[in-house]
């Protein structure tokens, strides 16, 4: 048995990558428990929101970033409820400041409260704003074939379809979508949103998927911790599933993998 | 008259209105909260104030001042 072999990376933009397992920070029991998943999955990206500080704030209530310090992971701010270009577009300023000048950002422009659906238009404006100010745009994008096209060519680096609503579990609802953009598309596609348990992650990555981004599927499983091995394990066997090169489907036609001369009680030929 | 009230400036903090002594800088404000040193991002105005002009920077009547922090998110 040969190990995952050491050449094998996640290139996005100027940074590489060994995980193809990206995770999100929210919806933990608390900051011990984030940490603890994150290690167990063996994420180095993990996605971060922005938000107003609350004014009335206890000065001496933990932070998040003490738990996840920046020289560790690599922290990938994201738009979580912006609605339009021009709020995606101040949020990520703010993280950039935030952050000391960091360029990688996970884009996301909603388009209702309802369905999380990414509001396409508004998320190419802000894609092409933002690449033109420096930053390297990871975009969550409908699975729409063209749409993850313009985005490649306005200079996005990673392309992030949804496999299903955000938060809903559901998995890879359309995998003949994914594959069309995964012919298409040569920056990396990561698979954003829908996947529910460690097989949705590793139908993703067997279908050539670069990466697997999830957040509830790992904090809202009773065992969170396991959940985020269970993820990375997934993630692991599917690329290299990928990798390996699936056999061929034979549809109505059985062929045994035993050999079929020699079986006992038989006349020789 | 001798027991004069020191000027004051109303601006929004994080869409809240709040009541400043003149002059006040980003700076102090961040200070006063037991924000100075935590890890925040400032905005003023719609334009983001880098850290390093924080002292210098001095809040205006009708400032609408932004101050992020990353929280937990997907």
């Amino acid at each position: 048995m040969t190990e995952p072999d050491d050449t094998d990376f996640l290139t996005l933009g100027a940074r590489r990558f060994r995980s193809r397992l990206l995770v999100g920070t929210g919806k933990y029991r608390d900051f011990a428990q984030t940490r603890a998943a994150i290690e167990a999955s063996g994420a180095e990206i993990v996605t971060v929101a922005i938000r107003r500080i609350n004014l009335g704030q206890n000065p001496d209530e933990p932070n998040l970033l003490d738990y996840l310090p920046p020289e560790r992971f690599t922290l990938l701010p994201n738009t979580a409820g912006c609605y339009t270009a021009e709020e995606a577009v101040r949020t990520l300023r703010l993280a950039r400041e935030l952050l000391d000048g960091h360029t990688l950002v996970k884009l996301e422009v909603l388009g209702d409260a309802e369905t999380l659906y990414p509001n396409m238009p508004e998320t190419l404006k802000a894609a092409e704003r933002l690449v033109t100010e420096g930053f390297e745009v990871m975009v969550y994008c409908s699975d729409d074939p063209i749409q993850a096209q313009l985005l490649e060519e306005m200079g996005c680096v990673a392309i992030m379809p949804l496999a299903s609503l955000i938060g809903s579990g559901m998995g890879i609802l359309n995998p003949w979508n994914l594959r069309l953009i995964l012919e298409r598309i040569r920056v990396p596609v990561i698979v954003d949103a829908g996947v529910g348990t460690a097989s949705d992650a590793a139908i993703a990555m067997e279908l050539g998927c670069d990466g697997v981004l999830t957040n509830t599927a790992i904090a809202q499983a009773r065992d969170p911790i396991r959940m985020a091995r269970a993820m990375r394990l997934a993630v692991e066997s599917g690329r290299e599933a990928w990798r390996a090169g699936r056999m061929p489907r034979k549809f109505y036609s059985a062929d045994p993998s035993s050999p079929l001369t020699g079986v006992i009680g038989r006349p020789t030929p | 008259m001798s027991a004069e009230i020191p000027p004051t400036l109303t601006c929004r903090v994080n869409g809240e209105l709040l009541s400043l002594p003149a002059g006040t800088t980003l700076a102090d404000l961040l200070r006063e909260r037991g924000w100075a040193g935590k890890r925040v991002a400032v905005e003023r105005n719609g334009e983001i104030v880098p850290r390093s002009l924080y002292a210098q920077t001095a809040i205006a009547e009708g400032d609408a001042i932004e101050v992020v922090v990353a929280v937990g998110g997907g």
